[in-house]
């Protein structure tokens, strides 16, 4: 376990933007993965989508890692943000652009 | 009983709502991909395995909403251990806009 918890949190430490998800951007095999890569892709972030599926114990791990029962979720600059529905309304009251912004995260302008 | 009426149970129980919505979108699901039923499973859409909450509570007045979602999330821990694949949640204070 603490493998995957060191594991996790260097992910989280080292990228600015993280996405646990089910699949990977090229290919989301969930939907609502799919709508934080869609949201992400049109803010022209840059990050580092990691595939839960990919392994059981990562899978277990991340839920444990954020206390946060559901995939997909969101590391920016180490803390987490949330899963999808908060990531969407955050997106759609332009809280997510000035977060990122804030965060020295550049963002596409709208 | 089932999920719906226990999730809506645990809710009202909790937060005493002023409005509480909860519906079983499993069925738009029917037909993705859930490994939790082998590598090559997939929901038949039958089930009780994903909602959508909608509740307007008091309680959340004060309250992000990571904590608004946490809250909700610990309330059905159980359920989310037990089958509930996925929530949705749409949790606000009285007096927020919502769109339902």
């Amino acid at each position: 376990m603490s493998g995957i918890h060191d594991f996790i949190e260097n992910e989280v430490k080292t990228n600015d933007v993280v996405v646990f998800m089910k699949g990977t951007p090229q290919f989301p095999q969930c939907g609502f993965s799919g709508q934080v890569v869609q949201i992400l892709d049109y803010l022209g972030v840059a990050y580092k989508g990691i595939n839960v599926l990919a392994d059981d114990a990562l899978r277990d791990g991340i839920k444990q890692y954020s206390n946060w029962p559901t995939i997909p979720q969101i590391y920016v600059k180490g803390e987490f943000i949330g899963g999808c529905d908060i990531v969407r309304e955050m997106f759609q009251s332009n809280e997510l652009q000035q977060h990122m912004t804030d965060a020295g995260i550049p963002v596409k302008a709208a | 009983m089932s999920r719906q009426n226990r999730i809506e149970a645990a809710l009202t129980e909790r937060f005493q709502p002023e409005r509480l919505m909860v519906i079983n979108e499993s069925h738009l699901h029917a037909g993705h991909h859930n490994s939790d039923s082998g590598d090559d499973g997939s929901f038949d859409g039958t089930g009780e395995t994903h909602f959508r909450i909608r509740i307007i509570a008091a309680a959340f007045a004060g309250m992000n909403r990571l904590e608004r979602h946490r809250a909700v999330n610990a309330l059905l821990k159980d359920e989310l251990e037990s089958g509930l694949h996925a929530m949705a949640v749409e949790a606000s204070a009285p007096g927020e806009a919502t769109r339902w």
